[in-house]
């Protein structure tokens, strides 16, 4: 049937069901519902998003408010020295949960736990700790030293490293369970050959461990970036982008712009967040979808 | 067996031994720290909770009591906001495992044209960090008038479940032999059954992975409930937590309290399908 095909070609209608087998036709109707959530929820949305930012006046607005400027530079800090830090600890830790011990199993059975629980009350709880008049933290500051502790969260540069921390404390678990998978895939002849050769053990680990690590440790690193782009509770739930706007990170930042109702802006700031993640995605999709 | 050998080397044993719990304690009291604070607060009375005792001179149940008598102003909806999280969680295992199953089963199986296409797509959605697709999503909520109704928080959970859902699904039914269908078609089977007698109980312990990610996902989610929900006898539990905060009194032994009892059914499903969690899940989180 020489029937020119519209844009409806995902129905089976008379002219391509000669064409295609029952199979695809099956195959077409069960594909239909994501397809139907993707146009609906994702395409709709991003499209709809792209023409409310369109407007070059919301980057010179965006360009002049220090809030965004801070933001950005916060979120770099959470990147690239959060994640940095947090992948290296899993790194060691991935060593460590690798001993064959019956309490280390069962540790690592604990160390799961934050991955376990949602963060919501577990990040509310590290709040009131660090609360500077009730915490506990500086209940036994004041205990031991007779000082008054630090105001932790009213100081920026502190509240930003406690949201990194409780990242990390929150993330940690993850990263280190996918580690030890990667290093309890390396033959144990290639130790024990080294134990004989009487290789110490950071030569164990640079030249056994990490060549058949680097690749799996660089793709977990880059999916933990993109990610941690989205991590909305670390920040807000701990810190509310405060003191004065300043530990803000951008996912958080679109959420404030879009509580003050200025959407466009909310917008503006995600797509300048995109020239940065684009090429991350862009590569994980290149390494996992071989 | 040198006999001089023995003494050194159990030295070094215990040296090493030694190394390991420097490293074990800290990791514990890293992990724990946060936890036990909650567990404490929830079982001291006000007066013990705000004095920084590491265990409560009269450990008590009254929180728990209050809670569950929801004899508190912010409490007064906590059996409507549990079942809110309870219905959407569900719906949303339920949702994502039908949506991603039926396209895994068609793009690894039936070999759909432009199923690969479609793959990379949700894979590319799954990697866009969700927090940037909220704000979008939130004013779409709008415009299909579902803001303040489950189905907006189930649907955008669905939505942003089962791009990791499909990628996972296919991966796995990728691993089954071909020569199964052709086995079944031989036999006379069609398409649906094939997809219900043969795929559907090899995918079992694959499924059960899955259906728990999405279930814990959005149970666990806050951001999307609290963009979506606003009306207090529709939010979900995470949502009336942070709502603690609105006040400057607020009594943190009942938020603490509240938090613990949801925080303990995700734990609870955590651990018992751990065994699927960790075979599932880190084998298709990162390919190396």
């Amino acid at each position: 049937m020489a029937i020119t095909l519209s844009g409806d070609q995902a129905i089976p209608g008379p002219p391509l069901s000669s064409r295609l087998t029952p199979a695809q036709v099956w195959g077409i109707i069960l594909l239909a519902p994501y397809l139907l959530v993707f146009l609906a929820f994702v395409v709709y949305p991003v499209c709809y998003g792209l023409w409310l930012a369109r407007a070059p006046s919301n980057y010179v607005a965006l360009y002049n408010d220090p809030i965004f400027a801070r933001a950005a530079v916060n979120t770099l800090i959470f990147l690239v020295i959060g994640i940095n830090i947090k992948m290296l600890i899993a790194l060691f830790l991935s060593g460590f949960f690798a001993q064959q011990r019956t309490w280390i199993k069962w540790l690592s059975v604990i160390f799961i736990l934050p991955w376990a629980v949602p963060s919501i009350p577990t990040i509310l709880s590290v709040r009131f700790m660090l609360n500077p008049e009730w915490g506990m933290i500086n209940h036994y500051i004041f205990s031991l030293t007779g000082d008054d502790g630090p105001n932790w969260l009213n100081d920026p540069t502190v509240a930003l490293t406690m949201a990194i921390a409780v990242h990390i404390w929150k993330s940690l678990p993850f990263w280190t369970l996918i580690l030890i998978t990667g290093r309890l895939a390396i033959s144990h002849d290639l130790f024990e050959a080294a134990e004989v050769d009487g290789a110490s053990w950071w030569q164990k680990f640079r030249y056994i461990t990490w060549p058949s690590m680097q690749t799996l440790y660089v793709t977990c690193t880059l999916l933990s970036m993109i990610w941690t782009l989205g991590d909305f509770n670390s920040v807000y739930l701990l810190t509310g982008g405060g003191p004065a706007d300043l530990t803000h990170v951008l996912a958080t930042l679109g959420i404030r712009y879009l509580r003050l109702d200025q959407l466009s802006l909310a917008m503006a700031s995600i797509v300048c967040a995109m020239p940065f993640v684009l090429p991350l995605v862009y590569f994980m999709m290149k390494r996992l979808s071989r | 067996m040198k006999f001089p050998g023995v003494r050194q080397f159990s030295w070094r044993e215990v040296g090493t031994e030694a190394r390991l719990l420097l490293i074990g304690i800290p990791v514990f009291l890293w992990t724990m720290i946060p936890i036990y604070h909650m567990f404490l607060f929830a079982i001291s009375p006000k007066e013990d909770a705000f004095s920084g005792k590491l265990w409560p001179d009269h450990p008590t149940l009254h929180n728990f009591a209050i809670v569950f008598k929801q004899q508190h102003y912010f409490l007064r909806d906590f059996y409507i906001q549990f079942w809110n999280s309870t219905v959407i969680a569900v719906s949303v295992g339920a949702l994502t495992l039908f949506i991603a199953t039926a396209a895994a089963f068609s793009i690894s199986r039936l070999k759909v044209p432009g199923g690969r296409t479609v793959l990379n797509l949700a894979l590319f959605t799954y990697f866009i960090p969700a927090a940037f697709l909220a704000v979008p999503m939130y004013r779409t909520m709008g415009n299909y008038g579902l803001l303040n109704n489950h189905w907006s928080l189930i649907l955008a959970m669905v939505t942003i479940a089962s791009p990791y859902a499909i990628w996972v699904l296919k991966q796995a039914s990728d691993k089954l032999p071909v020569e199964l269908d052709e086995a079944a078609v031989m036999d006379g089977a069609t398409t649906l059954q094939i997809f219900r007698l043969v795929y559907l109980p090899l995918m079992m312990p694959s499924l059960v992975a899955i259906g728990t990610y999405a279930v814990l996902l959005a149970w666990n989610e806050y951001l999307y409930a609290f963009l979506l929900l606003s009306n207090d006898r529709e939010i979900t539990l995470p949502v009336a937590l942070g709502n603690f905060l609105a006040a400057d009194d607020s009594p943190w032994e009942l938020l603490m309290t509240t938090g613990f009892i949801y925080a303990l059914p995700p734990a609870a499903v955590y651990y018992a399908f751990r065994r699927y969690m960790v075979g599932g899940l880190t084998a298709g989180a990162v390919k190396s």
